[in-house]
């Protein structure tokens, strides 16, 4: 079970968090499922953080709607979300378990906590969280 | 019946409400659903009253949120 990207999907994710700094950032992940479980992202989409907080995340509906919109006429699935962690380690905190309701998606953390930021990915359920592998390709 | 649901038809019977919609569909958190019907956003205090039509457009999707 793990997550594939590329790198300029990366470089993306890691631009708009720091764009949006000091608040918390956070996006889609359009892609494939493989067979042996592997999310493999073929499309990010950055969305607005409604709270407009550096502590607090609500992605904007509709562009939640526009984003899966796209997703479905590409013939991907949602595979995930991102999220920024200005200040704090790239885990999941009690509110971001709590509030995950699909045990299907990847829910990738961002940390900017450190000079070079730190991304790990988990999946989810019934509020426990586990680590799984990201690789990102060339 | 039928409607599009999260872009694929379905048959739901007779005419449902959101509400019901989203029982039959086993949703469970309903707080949490945010649901557009022909493009627009439906307020989830409506979810009992509005009532889902042969050939709508329905889309349901968690909400995305949290914090530290
Ligand atoms: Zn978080």
């Amino acid at each position: 079970m793990k997550i594939t990207f590329k790198k300029s999907d990366y470089d993306l994710i890691v631009q708009h968090s720091r764009e949006a700094l000091p608040n918390e950032a956070c996006g889609l992940l359009g892609g494939v499922l493989e067979q042996d479980g592997t999310h493999a992202v073929r499309r990010v989409y950055t969305l607005t953080n409604t709270d407009a907080s550096p502590y607090h995340f609500s992605m904007s509906p509709s562009e939640q709607f526009a984003a899966v919109k796209n997703i479905r006429e590409n013939g991907w699935k949602l595979i995930g979300n991102f999220h920024s962690h200005p200040e704090t380690p790239a885990r999941p905190s009690d509110e971001d378990k709590r509030l995950a309701f699909d045990a299907s998606l990847s829910y990738l953390i961002l940390s900017l906590s450190t000079e070079n930021p730190v991304l790990k990915a988990f999946r989810i359920e019934n509020g426990n969280a586990s680590e799984t592998e990201i690789l990102i390709l060339n | 019946m039928s409607v599009a649901l999260n872009g694929e038809k379905k048959d739901v019977g007779a005419e449902i409400t959101i509400r019901n919609l989203l029982f039959k569909e086993k949703i469970k958190v309903h707080d949490y659903v945010t649901v557009q019907v022909n493009g627009e956003i439906i307020s989830s205090k409506d979810y009992d009253s509005f009532v889902i039509k042969d050939g709508d457009e329905v889309e349901f999707l968690y909400f995305m949120g949290g914090g530290r």
